[in-house]
């Protein structure tokens, strides 16, 4: 990934700040509480939706399980319906292809449909470097950008801002980007919509270039989704000469009719709703109607890496309909910036660190951002096991092993932060296996309990910031069974088959 | 090596776990989801479904339709009306002369229009669960920005012949290489604390007919 994020601190360090604002903290249980009921509802819609996750689960599977063929068939058949296909490997790669295809129309400014994908990549900061203008026109991508600000939601990049800061920054910043906002604009949604309608139609009316990502792309076709709701992406996908589509090699799924599946997921576990207001397709280009040349960047930027690790490759089923956030006791508390990449939340913990790997301090940190509830999992629209991934990934950091960094089979070293915690576990490993060491241990620290300190020292100290030491009984269980419920014969030499009698 | 090359050799090492002879159907997807989910009345259920999310819903049968949508463009005060070219002509025989109708021409820029007040077509298909029109660029419907850039929508939808109960039943039913668009209700953003409002890029009206055969 690009260095949107760079310098970013680890998880803790930013999630102690976030939690502190409480601005942040009330805006962001209002937006997250309001979608939660609404989501249970729509998906309450659907007496089969259970079979429809199972199905949406097994059709990314089988893709995923031979992704090569799909991409294969999806390259030929978006190329017969006159489109042209771009393979990048990474940001950096990704960036240069699209920076390239804009300088060859000749245009100076694109328009952009909100898009993870160009987020990921920061395909905005590769263009402004090249003197080309990214004009982002999703209403929560417009406040980020005018805000000057990082997305912080999957789905609503701006959901850490009220209507209050929204009016604010439109009021404020409109003018250095095109038309200002309207004198006396005032904080209702209605108005605020209003001024972004009013602010991006020239930008839309004049546009030659559209850069957009896409929800899905049918192999068997050629065929490309986006869902949407206010239109700038019809905009976007519609009046340009040329369209640049940026999408994650993950997104392509077998046939046409796998679209049944998805297009009843992806609405209800996003923005709760039987179906989004505009959902467009295209496949190559249209004679007389759309674009008259259309560019697909397939990106993988970490995606292989991911694939290759059999537990971890599930978070590439994810659809991004950002659900798993909404209902994170972890996000809605600390926030979508803390998790220092465009993936936030959930599903943001167990993609983010296999994309960019564990090396860095922050990528390291975040598959403990999680209190392991398993919500996401239960809200999953195809089924992740999110927290199977992220217990996955934790080992990974503790112990280190074998896996993929850009394409290429390597040995990571156990996180040096966990060496205390690798040292305790060997010490309970041993007193584990000696029940005779256990007994003594436990006998001794039941005396001496009045001495326990509220808080460890040393190594120990970090992982008593943020808990309790548990209350030290005056007995052992093994012992308080031993007095109550067996009668005294003989010293068991194993402690588990003497309490099993 | 070319991108290509390099992201499919990735691909292939990343897969090494998958048995050789594995074909994609041998990964088992059961479909034993509901193709429909059955609403008793198809026609109702899209109505009311359109409704929820506020479309304005009208109801006429084909000798009505023409003062329907002269009323319509009426109300809103339209001067000027785009229309795709297969557009049948007695839709639009109760509109005044006055009211300039525009061909959805190749040359028409943006700009002109967004001059328009008004469009008005049919559509390829419905689907009543989820309150959505489909339409694919049949000669009833015209170029993509025709119905984008103009803000007000009327869509006429032949009851019953035209709705489908479901997702699963329409898909059959479209062709995946004409450009298609899904229409649920005019436009609209939850951007702002996540909450719904009406009206933002698209047509902020989406007047639909159910005409009756």
């Amino acid at each position: 990934m690009v260095g949107t994020y760079l310098g970013m601190p680890a998880f803790p360090e930013a999630a102690r700040d976030a939690v502190r604002d409480e601005r942040l903290r009330s805006n962001l249980t209002h937006a997250t509480h309001t979608i939660r009921d609404k989501r249970a509802k729509a998906v309450a819609e659907l007496p089969d939706w259970g079979r429809l996750r199972a199905a949406g689960a097994a059709i990314k599977d089988r893709t995923l399980r031979h992704l090569d063929h799909y991409l294969e068939r999806l390259e030929e058949s978006v190329t017969a319906a006159g489109g042209q296909v771009h393979w990048a490997a990474d940001a950096r790669e990704a960036n240069r292809i699209v920076t390239r295809l804009v300088r060859e129309t000749g245009e100076e400014e694109v328009v952009k449909v909100k898009s993870m994908a160009t987020q990921e990549i920061g395909l905005n900061a590769a263009l402004t470097a090249a003197g080309i203008r990214a004009n982002e026109t999703d209403l929560a991508e417009l406040i980020v950008q005018l805000g000057d600000d990082l997305p912080s939601h999957i789905l609503v990049p701006a959901i850490h801002r009220n209507r209050g800061e929204i009016r604010d920054i439109f009021a404020e910043r409109m003018a250095d980007w095109g038309r200002p906002a309207p004198e006396g604009l005032t904080d209702s949604p209605r108005d605020l919509a209003e001024a972004a309608r009013l602010h991006l139609r020239q930008k839309f009316l004049n546009a030659k270039v559209g850069v957009s990502g896409a929800n899905f792309m049918v192999a068997e076709t050629g065929t490309m989704v986006v869902v949407e709701s206010e239109g700038n992406g019809r905009m976007c996908l519609t009046l340009p000469e040329t369209l640049i589509s940026v999408v994650g090699i993950e997104k392509v799924v077998p046939t046409w009719r796998d679209l049944e599946v998805f297009l009843q997921l992806l609405p209800r576990s996003s923005t709760a709703e039987r179906m989004n207001p505009y959902t467009s397709m295209w496949t190559g280009t249209t004679e007389g109607d759309g674009p008259r040349t259309f560019h697909l960047v397939l990106l993988d930027n970490g995606r292989t890496d991911t694939l290759a690790d059999t537990v971890g490759r599930q978070a590439l089923r994810c659809i991004r309909c950002s659900a798993c956030l909404n209902v994170c006791p972890v996000y809605e508390r600390a926030g979508g910036h803390a998790y220092g990449s465009a993936y936030p939340g959930p599903i943001g913990a167990i993609l983010t660190p296999q994309l960019r790997g564990v090396a860095s301090e922050l990528d390291a940190s975040l598959p403990y951002a999680s209190s392991l509830c398993g919500a996401c999992y239960e809200v999953c629209p195809v089924a992740i096991d999110i927290p199977e991934a992220l217990v996955h990934l934790r080992e990974r950091v503790v112990e280190g092993g074998e896996v993929t960094v850009r394409g290429t089979r390597t040995t990571v070293r156990p996180a040096r932060g966990h060496a205390a915690e690798r040292a305790a576990m060997r010490a309970s490993r041993w007193a584990l296996d000696h029940p005779g060491v256990l007994r003594a241990g436990q006998r001794v620290a039941g005396r001496a309990r009045r001495l326990a300190p509220r808080r460890l020292p040393g190594p120990g100290r970090a992982w008593t910031d943020t808990r309790d030491i548990p209350a030290l009984p005056a007995e052992s269980f093994r012992d308080w069974w031993r007095r109550t419920r067996e009668k005294p014969t003989r010293e068991s030499g194993n402690g588990t088959k003497g309490a099993g009698r | 090596m070319s991108g290509r090359d390099v992201v499919l050799g990735r691909v292939r090492r990343a897969l090494a776990d998958v048995p050789r002879d594995e074909s994609p159907d041998d990964v088992p997807v059961a479909r034993d989801y509901a193709t429909t989910h059955s609403p008793a009345d198809a026609v109702e259920t899209l109505a009311e479904n359109l409704a929820d999310y506020r479309a304005l819903v009208h109801r006429a049968d084909a000798a009505a339709l023409p003062g329907l949508i002269a009323r319509l463009l009426a109300e809103r005060g339209s001067r000027s009306v785009v229309t795709p070219p297969g557009l049948p002509p007695e839709w639009l025989s109760g509109t005044p002369e006055d009211v300039r109708r525009v061909a959805d021409a190749a040359d028409a820029t943006p700009h002109d229009l967004d001059a328009v007040d008004s469009v008005v077509t049919g559509c390829a298909l419905a689907i009543a669960e989820t309150g959505t029109i489909v339409l694919d660029g049949g000669p009833d419907q015209g170029r993509r920005r025709i119905t984008l850039v103009p803000d007000h929508h009327i869509c006429v939808v032949r009851v019953p012949d035209q709705v489908v109960d479901s997702v699963p039943r329409a898909l059959p039913l479209l062709v995946p290489d004409r450009p298609l668009t899904w229409i649920s209700g005019p436009s609209a953003t939850s951007d702002i604390e996540l909450d719904r409002v009406e009206g933002v890029h698209g047509p902020r009206t989406l007047e639909v007919v159910l005409v009756r055969a």
